[in-house]
């Protein structure tokens, strides 16, 4: 019964191990890190100075496009995949994800969906570049011809995310280890719950927007086009009917991994385990009901737009009470600071000033001010990237040693941290001031009054950027040459079924179910 | 496809080692002074901004207070419960009190801060009784401005050199802020703009009146602004339309009544006589200076300043089969564009002299040699009015 892993690569093509499949997606989402870095850097390379210097500017807005894209669908969503495939088994006390080969299915699609996608940089015309949100008729009539693939990419994207929720859905209600009860369950699985729900909602909006595109740019429909009767503003409100959950779903699990980390590193329960859940249930509701804040500059009616900031505002409460969980959870613990618990308290600092700016955001009236300028630049990167990717890097220090039996570079690691702390905020905070002062986003050069926050800015990117090499070096470094560990339980205050098995965890875990007390 | 790949590799090079050299390339004047003092919304010159203005400043500040409470008590355990220090972990967690009291305290504080924003949204959505009406077209990449009944419309767009922005010419200070002619409106009156666009969705935002409003292609949407100070303000398309999203500015020229109504008067005057214009009889020659002068501003942003176009996506004119062939396809393409595509109907953007002149100068420029290669005005207009 007990058996290795096969050998060769046929171990990660057939793989079905939620091991072997996690860390493949692991691997994906850090490569496509780095492409969506790299589009990044030429952003920030040609907005150093104002003048156009480097690129032209359709080439720009086919790198603001991709890097939203690659960032948002191949970096962030695959890496809580990858999270969820290892952990969410070993914390449930499950022999593996109930739908094996589905989950290889929904893993070796997603190369092929990214490949379509950056193949178009080098067709003719160029890749897309009407930005990640791509509103008709701009992506419809005036895309370039590339937009097929883009679609196309979409729905193979769409398709693996649907049917990874699945999985994940299949796993948490049927293969709990007896004694389990759902709210018995650690957050992560429980963020994981909810998300999963999201993305099986909202997938096939997005995927139904999509083709609607196809069908108005291929096979003479209007849905989205002026001249034959239809409607630009159908589109936004489809896309961020899908577009505002989405953003949940990026942030839900991070939650989840920071319920896991504060515990462990403060050395006591987490404050309000069941009001965490209801809170992380709240928000999700609340995410289908708020989307058209998004287009507070559309011209709504005056009763839509009202209903629309009350409902956002609303999003604060339970935000507030997961923030005042984490902190109260830190009250009088016994803290120290290893790698992971430096990114997480960074994480909520961070992602609470996100917070605050998303309020700010709510407030209709001053929305018309900020909408579409560097403020929302801004927010998002504050909750997009302080927020869930400081969380996944955090999960990664966290787990790394249980998943390889060895231990990080402790040091490298608090270098990483404080290197991307400071460059994070350096490149990020200044375009607050930039979008008050009235720099529109998606812009390739911009007048002169915006050019020393635009430097600043630019400066702390290459930063940030050259400090993810460290954090590849470091992880590298641990697999190959790690110090090497076998304490199960690897952190002191670590709770949970993942840190009774071994370290580094085998192959196949829970083969028979744990006893819960 | 090589090219592609060589501004791919161009772009990856400039980012990641060559800043010394980026800084050397444009040897420009850098910041305006003012640049590392702008941290802050604008006042600016409305009720409407004033009040936003005000609501901003109001979350701001209730945030820094939150801010200040919830990371204080944080930043305090952070230090004060350290392991190091010889803490020891209290075990306490739930409490039904201390829950309540986190979800109902920042409800009040968010329906405090509903009040001000409900009225000032109000506001700004009364667009009733106004004084005068601007309608305002977003074209890709430029401006239209239509006095209703007042027979004055005219085009708007970057005045910026290319050579300026591609670094062969120094940037001055209204650099990318600066446009062709500016929407004059008066001081004290209220005027209500009307948007809509012709292509694409863009977005008319000037800070100071606190006035972002979205022109989307098949809507009409209304917002206004009464603007109480004379002075220049400018702003920028905010919604993503394309290759020139960053070069289309906006200028708004606030003057006081009697100078609005000595404008207008003037407009209108230029109005009656481009129209006499369109009967007079032009010789080559005046017409290519005037064409290379409307197509390097109008034409040259799609069709490259050499009418090299881009390749897949904007149709070269050094050498087409339209500007070579029947002069009638030539007019009909330009004067009604082609739905569909990013070529525009011209028609509606461009006077019947301006027109000629650009038809005209496609058909002789860059060694093009067609057969019919004059346009005369007259052609024009015959066209514009199906004759
Ligand atoms: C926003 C971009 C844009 C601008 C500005 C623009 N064009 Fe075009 N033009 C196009 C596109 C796209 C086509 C191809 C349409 C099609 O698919 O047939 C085109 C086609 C043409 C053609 C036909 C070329 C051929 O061989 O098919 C002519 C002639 C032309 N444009 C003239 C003009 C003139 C004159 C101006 C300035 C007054 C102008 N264009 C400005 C985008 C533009
Ligand atoms: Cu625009």
């Amino acid at each position: 019964m007990a058996h290795g892993p096969a050998k060769g690569i046929g171990r990660w093509l057939r793989a079905t191990n939620h091991k072997d499949i996690g860390t493949m997606y692991l691997w994906f989402s850090f490569a496509m890190f780095l492409l969506g870095g790299a589009f990044a850097m030429v952003i920030r390379a040609e907005l150093f100075e104002p003048g156009m210097q480097i690129i032209k500017p359709e080439f720009f807005n086919q790198m603001t496009t991709m890097h939203g894209l690659i960032m948002v669908f191949g970096a962030i969503m695959p890496v809580f995949v990858g999270l969820a495939n290892w952990m969410i088994p070993m914390m449930i006390g499950a022999p593996d994800m109930a739908l094996p080969r589905l989950n290889n299915l929904s893993f070796w699609i997603l190369p092929f969906g990214f490949s379509l996608l950056a193949a178009t940089l080098f067709m003719p015309g160029g890749g897309p570049n009407f930005g990640w949100t791509f509103y008709a008729p701009l992506s419809t009539t005036y895309a370039p011809p590339t937009v097929n693939f883009f679609i196309f990419g979409i729905h193979i994207i769409g398709a693996s995310s649907i049917m990874g929720s699945i999985n994940i859905i299949a796993t948490i209600l049927n293969l709990r280890a007896p004694g389990m009860t759902l709210m018995k369950m650690p957050m992560f699985a429980w963020t994981w719950l909810i998300t999963a729900f999201l993305l099986i909602a909202v997938m096939p909006v997005l995927a139904g927007a999509v083709t609607m595109m196809l069908m108005d740019i291929n096979f003479g429909t209007s849905f989205f086009n002026a001249a034959g009767g239809g409607d630009p503003v159908l589109f936004q409100h489809v896309f961020w009917f899908f577009g505002h959950p989405e953003v949940y779903i990026i942030i839900i699990p991070a939650f989840g991994v920071m319920s896991a980390i504060i515990p462990t590193f403060s050395r006591k329960p987490l404050f309000g385990y069941s009001s965490m859940v209801y809170a992380t249930a709240a928000i999700a509701f609340l995410s289908f009901i708020v989307w058209a804040h998004h287009m507070f500059t559309v011209g709504m009616p005056l009763a839509g737009e009202l209903y629309f900031m009350y409902a956002t505002m609303l999003i604060a409460v339970p935000t507030g009470v997961k923030v005042f969980n984490w902190i109260t959870t830190m009250f009088r613990g016994a803290i120290t600071y290893e790698t992971p618990m430096l990114f997480a308290v960074a994480f909520v600092i961070l992602f609470t000033i996100g917070g605050f700016t998303g309020l700010m955001l709510a407030i209709a009236p001053a929305d018309i001010q900020y909408q579409d300028s560097y403020f929302v630049v801004a927010h998002f990167h504050y909750v997009m990237v302080a927020g869930a990717l400081f969380s996944s890097t955090a999960a990664v220090y966290y787990w790394i040693p249980k998943w390889t039996g060895r231990m990080y570079n402790e040091t490298m690691g608090k270098v990483h941290f404080w290197v991307s702390f400071v460059a994070f905020n350096v490149t990020f905070f200044p375009q607050h001031f930039l979008g008050l002062a009235g720099m529109p986003r998606r812009y390739a050069d911009y007048s002169l009054q915006f050019a020393d926050w635009n430097m600043v800015s630019s400066i702390g990117a290459f930063a940030y950027g050259a400090s993810q090499l460290l954090f590849l070096y470091n992880v590298i470094a641990t697999i190959v040459a790690g110090r090497k560990i076998s304490d199960p339980k690897v952190w002191e205050g670590a709770e949970g079924l993942e840190w009774t098995v071994p370290t580094p965890a085998p192959h196949h875990t829970f083969s028979t179910p744990p006893a819960i007390k | 496809m090589v090219s592609k790949a060589k501004q791919l590799v161009r772009g990856g090079i400039g980012a990641l080692a060559l800043l010394p050299w980026l800084h050397a390339a444009a040897a420009e004047p850098a910041a305006r002074p003012e640049s590392w003092n702008l941290l802050n919304m604008p006042k600016g010159v409305t009720s409407v901004s004033q009040n936003v203005y005000d609501i901003h400043m109001v979350v701001i500040w209730i945030c820094v207070w939150i801010g200040v409470a919830v990371f204080g008590v944080m930043f305090y355990s952070m230090f004060a419960h350290r392991k190091s220090r010889g803490h020891k972990p209290a075990n306490f967690h739930e409490s039904t009190k201390v829950e309540l009291a986190w979800t109902i305290i920042p409800a009040l504080i968010l329906i405090v801060m509903a009040f001000p924003a409900t009225t000032s949204l109000k506001h700004l959505y009364d667009t009733s009784e106004a004084d005068l009406d601007v309608k305002i077209t977003g074209y890709q990449w430029k401006w239209k401005y239509d006095y209703l009944g007042k027979d004055v419309s005219f085009i708007s767009e970057l005045a910026t050199s290319q050579a300026s922005i591609y670094g062969s010419a120094p940037k001055t200070e209204f650099y990318l802020e600066e446009v062709t002619e500016p929407l004059v409106i008066p001081v004290g009156k209220k005027v209500r703009l009307l948007m809509t666009g012709a292509d694409v969705i863009h977005s008319w935002w000037v800070p100071e009146l606190a006035v972002k409003r979205d022109a989307i292609p098949g809507f009409v949407n209304e917002t206004w602004a009464r603007v109480d100070k004379p002075g220049i303000y400018r702003g920028r398309c905010a919604e993503l339309c394309g290759k020139d999203h960053a070069f289309m500015p906006i200028v708004v020229n606030a003057v006081p009544e009697e100078e609005f109504n000595a404008w207008l008067a003037k407009k209108q005057s230029e109005t009656v006589a481009l129209r006499a214009l369109t009967e007079k009889t032009f010789t080559q020659d005046e017409l290519m200076a005037k064409g290379e002068a409307v197509y390097g501003r109008t034409c040259a942003g799609c069709h490259g300043a050499a009418g090299e176009g881009v390749p897949g996506v904007f149709p070269a004119i050094k050498g087409s089969k339209i500007a070579l062939g029947p002069v009638a396809d030539h007019l009909a393409i330009v004067v009604n564009g082609k739905s569909g595509t990013a070529m525009q109907a011209f028609g509606a953007q461009l006077s019947e002299v301006d027109l000629a002149a650009a038809i005209t100068y496609q058909r002789n420029a860059w060694g093009n040699k067609s057969v019919d290669n004059i346009v005369q005005p007259v052609d024009v207009f015959k066209v514009k009015n199906g004759q």
